[in-house]
């Protein structure tokens, strides 16, 4: 038993044996680039209440409204729901973004670690939201979203987090498990348009 | 395809929700007072009436929050929606 957690516990990236096919799928410039470990902590509080004014000053923003995302210092803030958020930085901040957050939020919200929840992928290039296209519904043109957007949505049947980060640029957060299937959705979408491609 | 407009995040494919039944079935004020045939009433028996129909929806695949559509069930037309807390005359 012991031995089957320590097991657990150590560090695995979800799309390993996916590795040799992303980085030799690409379409021009586009290409599809792991993340697999990212400090996500997840916020619960009332927006109207009094740990938002606190957590801005620490955050060095306000929390964004809805289907909003905002850069701030060394990490970015996610919309996720009207008393939910998601922070993301880089891994290894996990530890000391929660002590932060928690001593800003207090006994006014919830503060909680959620790193392992969710591996990210990095859609990058002119044809990235092609890619998208090819496999989830949500409009991405430009006269309706844009960087500083975010949504949780469906790509086919597996819930994702995009956060849109440029103009060309979308980071994908999806749960471990379900990350290769998205993954080899976006990979196909990629071969589809290679295709598109050499046809031409 | 439904397009159901979140009270939350705007319009969404229908595929991002669950359906969650018959809206504003009051939990009974006081079950141990309810005979078998009430409770089962409150548990099993919803209307299935034709025209605008007040019903749940959980925003399953984005926010993951409950709220209110008004829906015609003799044509499908999403009517409106409106927030848990809100009346079925908020909706839009
Ligand atoms: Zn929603």
């Amino acid at each position: 038993m012991l031995r089957g957690l320590a097991a657990m516990v150590s560090r695995a990236e979800p799309l390993a044996a996916l590795e040799a096919k992303i980085a030799a799928t690409t379409v021009d410039d586009t290409r599809l680039t792991t993340v697999p470990f990212l400090a996500q902590v997840g916020l619960r509080l009332d927006p109207d209440g009094p740990a938002a004014a606190r957590l801005a000053a620490v955050l060095g923003s306000d929390l964004p409204g809805p289907n909003r995302a905002v850069a701030a210092g060394a990490h970015r803030v996610l919309w996720l729901g009207p008393d939910e958020w998601l922070v993301v930085a880089a891994d290894g901040q996990e530890d000391s973004l929660v002590a932060s957050l928690a001593s800003a939020v207090g006994e006014d919200g919830g503060v909680i670690d959620l790193s392992s929840n969710r591996t990210g992928l990095e859609l990058s290039g002119a044809f990235a939201r092609e890619v998208l296209a090819t496999c989830c519904t949500i409009d991405f043109h430009p006269r309706v979203f844009g960087p500083g957007q975010c949504v949780q949505t469906l790509i086919q049947k597996a819930g994702v987090l995009i956060d849109q980060r440029t103009d060309d640029t979308y980071l994908l957060l999806v749960r471990p498990s379900f990350a290769a299937y998205v993954a080899e959705w976006l990979l196909d979408g990629m071969l589809g348009l290679q295709a598109d491609f050499s046809t031409r | 395809m439904f397009q159901i407009r979140c009270p939350y995040c705007g319009p969404r494919d229908e595929p991002e929700f669950k359906y969650g039944g018959q809206a504003h079935v009051a939990y009974p004020a006081d079950p141990e007072q309810l005979s078998d045939e009430e409770w089962t009433r409150f548990l099993f028996v919803r209307d299935n009436s034709r025209g605008r129909y007040a019903e749940r929806w959980n925003h399953a695949a984005g926010c993951r929050r409950w709220f209110n559509v008004i829906r015609d069930t003799g044509t499908h037309e999403m009517v409106g929606s409106y927030r848990s807390g809100e009346r079925p005359e908020d909706a839009r």
